[in-house]
């Protein structure tokens, strides 16, 4: 019984090895298009069809598709190449962010029959977005179409299509692991089973008994570097306290690695951890930051607090934050009325579908071919052809090309030096290098990482939890190797949105108008401080700073506790504190019998005014204001007559927070970008940035087209490779657009002067009498209007550098004889193609290039405002969501479509968190949420579509007008939800998430005036 | 017997739904149920109805479409009460969600409320039955014995000719059961049976031979429950779970004895609705 399956009409007989599911052996034989999201039947990424019958491959057993014919979404598509109309669907309605999971969604809806398009939520409840909060896949579905078409110089505004959007309907985009790596080694970690424990002993040699298993690495060898670290990604590294270490012998929370095993197969590196045999000396524990602050508490890290960076690591406080503007005291003092509560959030996991993960080796590079072998960067040209075009490019950076396709070489050439390449499923490329040369003390000539394309971030990518093991066991055994979490890995062992516990007290005077303001927050920050104090601060900051209010006062303590650390998560610990300041503001309304609008209307910040903060944020400034409009937004929806049916009995009501958020990190965010012109006329831009679905590259596309006068599809871009350009801190902080986007605009702007200079010399103009048009230059007959005239104020002030030959000012007064080689213009002549230019340049040893950077400062503000109208089920206690209104401020839109889907899934995704969403943990310390059968994501047909609407404005300070939108629509949700809900059912609810059973037994207690019983009862998690 | 004797380290392998869904590092061998070659769906004589362990849940989806007989509609209704979707029902089995035995498992509630025997078959070939609501014994626990394995399940003609009744509540809209109750009415006696699964560690029945009031049903439901039998995991708190469970029944007694639907039933009640 010979084995034989059919994969896209390819025939193939390669045995599966026992207990192999169908997923494996298919990524095995290069079909990457099937991607693994949970490996446990939940997502629906690993759909496929087997003889026409869509299956989860992850659950098929492999050996049962013998004799019959499977199809991936690689085969989806006609013989002749022609897009399958479902495909054709999902770009046109562009019905995907990152994309990890359209390929199950393409599979799915390929099969679907009428009765099971009659029914979505049903039939679409096995496949799972985490990006888009299913808007945008639903209209795919459905066969709505809202992607623009290119036109010259006029992108910016427009819902231009992502880039890679047909190479992730086809499959074919390639995310961290779609690479097929020759000699490839797979790691697998052992990991703690205690919440502290001291390890006393470690024995391998049994794992290393296990055939297959190459090595085993412990705290205990000596080339592991001991130097402590933080796993936080940040510009400025002193941000975040040194308490990691690569492998410790003191484990801190269940799930931390213990060890690490290499061997040829993933089975035998589960097999080798099985093997290790570790002593612990099990500790005391402390799961909860109100007990870790008490004296007497376990300390989880007894470290010296002026080297690792630890506020106070005896009281187990990572990082605190004070401060205090005007007088609270006398503020309450003067306040008719004052409330104060006490609010909690939830542990919550990004639960990107990409997993964590990274694949490391080493590559030779030759001087001059840096860059060339071993391409595994990421290109977002507009597809095969375009990919081409930028493979033309004979400069060393251009040669990405090939990478797109997944090839990686880790080949030598002659000579040179050996470096390490990482590419690794992070948001900061850059950081990840910077601290992988400071781990392993090598040059950052050394090492090399790389993104692909990026399966969904959220904030959980901004973290270095892979590289640093991968590097390590690269480095030691001199061959490639991998590392990917499974999803239970990423429950256990990857980060979590900090649980806060923030009590605000308000005080305001009968007239509506607020006199003090305090708050005070403690966060868990977990067994390490990761982000602890940034988050901290943040929640501090423009929760308190976007109120008028003359007495404020912050106080905030990050807490270590023995449990999963905490990390960067979507709203940065923004979210949490919105939570109890809109809700306690709510408050204050009713109980002031005022309209909880009309309440903030009065006390919100305008226009021109300082922001007062109690602490921090001096660089941030109101680069645009339309709070108050879009406060207007929300009073129009609120006053339309209620439309939807409400099951008799239920209660229903309505309400409405709003939230502030910077449209950048404090402290500086450095981007660089680098343009030049190509061949054929078009253009490459290389930046740092990484690429998960926020859009971003077509945002670049965008700006970089406007600038140099031609369509979005003639701007190559190439990303999130620490080869492309000097630095760039990251794709974190909502800066793909305000801090990267400048950069582009600014080396844009730069390039676009420098291609009319040369032109005018080479047609014998003045440049003033110049403008681009597509793909050419024009010399227009009066001199001086040209539109897209750079003021050269701003770029020298921005600092971008046109860079002119390929040596800076090289042969530019030889230019003009030299031009010969490709022909004089002809007398008279008014215009010359950017081909002609690029020969031009060429035939002098120059090139066409411009560099641009952004240093993340000042710092402006986007708005958010969330209303819902809701009912309550007071026999069940379900809240259906009648009607979302999203009213957003974030300046210039760029690309409405793109912008319109980061609102949507913003809120749908914090919906997820204040509806349902929870991480918990058993009374031992550890994860019992740990698969999305524990942990409930979103699921399509969930929640009703938010109504996005944007308020025009301009702003100052970001480029073009533009400000962030990728995490703030994510802070109002939850205090908008709970306000809906005090409407509807008069309790106030202070803990998320409301799930149906916690809402039901508070319903029932006030109703039966019975004492309280204790949904909120403390638990850990 | 099927297949090679059985050792340490054997497990069956059905559709694999559950088995490839984690990591089963005990497992050394997977013994193929599906190339048994049972009939997934077998109408007896005397009207009964065997269904065997293999047969997928998209097999007995499709079958009911086309059944006449009365409780039809219920054998939808409970697979649409997974929490996996169409595309997991074309390879998960009957008998693979019973012998899990979770509490959740819709097919434990459709078999038990229908009075379904189960015929299990022992390494020596012994043969025993097993009515299914005595099947699950606990949260993941069954009567199956090491090697043992279920053959399939027979559903009487009596109860396929009953009118039934469902409700379903989750914690999430088409989520995982936290409770789910169905009511059979008997169309020789008119009695009426209450059976209690989801919010429970193992299926509970309960028997009336008139229409019980809410108080009965609350009486009779309190006496047979202690408080540890309601079932607390993540998926629903134990009293608001007894809470949905006791409403549920009230609905179904209703529904079935010309009471109508019962109010409220859309809520939870069918899981779906947004």
């Amino acid at each position: 019984m010979s084995y034989r399956i059919d994969v896209n009409g390819r025939r193939c007989t390669a045995e599966p090895r026992p207990g192999q599911c169908l997923r494996t052996y298919l990524r095995e034989r290069g079909w990457f298009g099937v991607k693994k999201g949970c490996d446990a039947g939940d997502c629906g990424a690993c759909t496929v069809h087997v003889d026409g019958e869509p299956v989860h491959s992850c659950l098929y057993p492999a050996v049962r598709a013998r004799g019959r014919s499977v199809t991936t979404v690689e085969g989806l598509a006609g013989a002749d190449g022609g897009l399958h109309p479902v495909q054709q669907r999902f770009l046109d309605a562009q019905g995907f962010q990152c994309g990890f999971c359209t390929a199950g969604f393409l599979m799915t809806a390929a099969a679907l029959d009428e009765d099971q398009l009659a029914d979505l939520p049903r039939a679409l409840k096995g496949n799972l977005c985490r990006c888009t909060g299913y808007r945008a896949v639903e209209d795919a579905v459905r066969g709505v179409r809202h992607t623009g078409t290119p036109a010259e110089g006029a992108a910016v505004g427009r819902s231009l299509p992502a880039p890679a959007g047909p190479r992730v309907v086809t499959g074919t985009a390639r995310y961290t692991f779609d690479v097929d790596v020759p000699g490839l080694l797979h790691m697998k970690l052992l990991r703690s089973p205690h919440a502290h424990a001291r390890i006393t002993g470690i024995d391998t040699s049994a794992a290393l008994r296990v055939p297959g298993v190459v090595a085993v690495f412990t705290h205990r060898d000596r080339d592991v570097p001991g130097k402590p670290y933080s796993t936080a990604c940040h510009e400025h590294p002193e941000e975040d306290p040194d308490d990691t270490r690569l492998l410790d012998d003191v484990v801190r929370h269940v799930g931390q690695r213990v060890a690490a095993v290499v061997a040829e197969s993933e089975g035998a590196a589960e097999e080798g951890c099985r093997r290790i045999e570790v002593g612990y000396e099990v500790l005391p524990c402390v799961l909860d930051p109100e007990e870790a602050l008490r004296p007497g508490a376990p300390v989880v890290h007894a470290k010296d607090a002026a080297r690792s960076g630890i506020a106070r690591p005896e009281r187990n406080i990572a990082a605190e934050v004070h401060g205090e503007c005007g007088d609270v005291a006398a503020g309450f003092a003067e306040a008719d009325i004052v409330y104060e509560e006490t609010f909690r959030t939830q542990r919550v996991q990004h639960a990107a579908l990409e997993t964590h993960g990274a694949v490391g080796w080493l590559e030779r590079t030759g001087e001059g071919e840096v860059g060339v072998a071993g391409a595994a960067g990421a290109v977002d040209g507009t597809g095969t052809a375009e990919r081409t075009g930028v493979g033309r490019g004979s400069t060393p950076g251009t040669a990405g090309g090939a990478a797109a396709d997944g090839g990686v070489g880790v080949g030598a050439s002659r000579g040179g030096t050996e470096r390490l390449t990482v590419r690794s499923s992070t948001q900061a490329p850059f950081l990840t290098r910077r601290a992988l040369c400071t781990l392993f003390g090598l040059p950052p000539e050394r090492v090399r990482v790389v993104a692909g394309r990026v399966g969904g971030g959220f904030g959980g990518k901004q973290e270095m939890l892979v590289e640093d093991i991968v590097a390590l066991a690269v480095l030691r055994l001199r061959r490639p190797v991998k590392l990917e979490y499974t999803r239970a890995e990423e429950f256990h062992g990857a980060t979590t949105r900090h649980p806060f516990t923030v009590t605000v007290k308000a005080g305001a005077r009968r007239d509506g108008t607020l006199t003090a303001l305090r708050l005070h927050a403690v966060s868990d920050t977990g067994a390490y401080g990761n982000h602890a104090a940034g988050v901290l601060h943040h929640a501090c900051g423009e929760s308190l700073s976007v109120y008028r209010c003359p007495n404020k006062k912050a106080d905030g303590y990050a807490v270590y506790t023995h449990t999963v650390p905490s990390g960067a998560f979507r709203g940065y610990g923004l979210g949490q504190a919105v939570f109890a300041v809109e809700s306690v503001l709510d408050e204050l309304a009713v109980r002031l019998g005022t309209d909880p609008l009309v309440l903030r209307e009065k006390n919100i910040v305008r226009a021109g005014e300082a922001l007062d903060a109690a602490t921090g944020g001096e660089d941030l400034h109101i680069g645009s204001y339309g709070l108050d409009r879009c406060l207007d937004l929300v009073r129009a929806a609120q006053a339309e007559p209620p439309a939807e049916d409400v099951p008799e009995g239920w209660l229903t009501g309505a309400g409405a927070a709003l939230s502030m958020m910077a449209t950048s990190p404090p402290g500086g965010h450095l981007a660089d970008v680098r343009v030049s012109l190509l061949p054929d006329g078009s253009f490459d831009l290389a930046v740092g940035t990484a690429e998960f679905g926020n859009g971003t590259t077509t945002v670049h596309q965008q700006i970089a087209a406007g600038e140099l006068g031609t369509t979005a599809e003639r701007i190559h871009v190439r990303r999130s490779d620490t080869d492309l350009v000097p630095h760039d801190t990251g794709a974190f902080g909502a800066t793909g657009t305000v801090v990267a986007g400048k950069a582009t605009l600014r080396a844009s702007r730069a390039l676009a002067r420098t291609l009319l200079e040369h032109a005018a010399a080479y047609l014998g103009v003045e440049a003033d009498a110049c403008r681009l048009v597509d793909a050419a230059v024009e010399a227009v007959a009066a001199a001086g209007t040209a539109e897209t005239d750079p003021a050269a104020g701003t770029v020298g002030a921005a600092g971008a550098d046109a860079v002119e030959g390929r040596e800076r000012g090289g042969g530019r007064g030889g230019r003009a004889e030299a031009g010969g080689a490709e022909g004089e213009p002809e007398p008279g002549r008014r215009r010359v193609p950017l081909a002609e230019l690029y020969a031009q340049a060429r035939s002098e040893g120059g090139q066409l290039v411009a560099e641009g950077h952004f240093g993340g400062t000042p710092r402006s503000v986007a708005f958010d405002v969330q209303w819902f109208r809701v009912a309550v089920d007071p026999g069940t206690g379900e809240i259906r969501i009648l009607r979302s209104v999203h009213a957003a401020d974030a300046g210039t839109v760029v690309n409405p479509l793109q912008c319109r889907g980061q609102v949507e899934g913003g809120v749908a995704q914090a919906l997820g968190a204040a509806l349902f969403e929870q991480v918990r943990l058993d009374e031992a310390g550890r994860v019992s949420t740990d698969s999305f059968r524990r942990y409930r994501l979103p699921a399509y047909g969930d929640f009703p579509h938010t109504e996005v609407h944007f308020v025009r404005t301009a702003d100052a300070i970001g480029p073009l007008g533009a400000k962030s939108m990728s995490e703030s629509p994510f802070n109002p949700v939850a205090p908008a939800l709970a306000n809906a809900v005090r409407e509807a059912t008069g309790i106030r609810f202070t803990r998320l998430p409301l799930t149906r059973d916690r809402v039901w037994l508070a319903l029932r207690d006030a109703a039966g005036d019975a004492p309280p019983s204790a949904p909120d009862a403390p638990r850990p998690g | 017997m099927p297949g090679p004797p059985w050792r340490p380290g054997d497990a069956w392998l059905g559709g694999g739904t559950s088995l490839f869904s984690e990591p089963q590092p005990h497992v050394r061998r997977l013994l193929d149920l599906s190339r048994m070659g049972w009939e997934p769906l077998r109408e007896l004589p005397d009207g009964s109805l065997e269904i065997a362990a293999t047969c997928t849940v998209a097999q007995l989806s499709r079958y009911a479409r086309h059944s006449p007989a009365p409780a039809a509609p219920l054998f939808e209704q409970c697979c649409r009460a997974f929490l996996a979707s169409f595309k997991v029902w074309n390879m998960a089995t009957v008998g693979g969600n019973l012998c899990n035995g979770l509490p959740a498992g819709p097919m434990i509630s459709l078999t038990a409320a229908l009075d379904g025997v189960c015929l299990l078959r022992a390494q020596d070939g012994t043969r025993r039955r097993v009515p299914a609501a005595g099947f699950v014994t606990g949260a993941g626990r069954t009567v199956l014995e090491e090697g043992e394995l279920l053959r399939s399940v027979t559903l009487p003609a009596r109860a396929l000719a009953a009118r039934t009744a469902f409700r379903q509540a989750s914690l999430y809209g088409l989520g995982r059961s936290a409770s789910l109750v169905i009511g059979v009415l008997d169309p020789w006696d008119a009695s009426l049976r209450v059976t209690v699964t989801a919010a429970t560690v193992r299926p509970y029945r309960f028997r009336f031979p008139q229409p019980p009031s809410a108080a009965e049903l609350r009486r009779a439901v309190g006496s047979a429950m202690g408080e540890r039998d309601w079932f607390d995991d993540i998926h629903g708190l134990p009293a608001w779970r007894r809470h949905m469970a006791l409403r549920q029944a009230e609905e179904v007694c209703r529904e079935l004895t010309g009471g109508g639907s019962g109010r409220g039933a859309g809520s939870a009640g069918r899981g779906g609705t947004r």
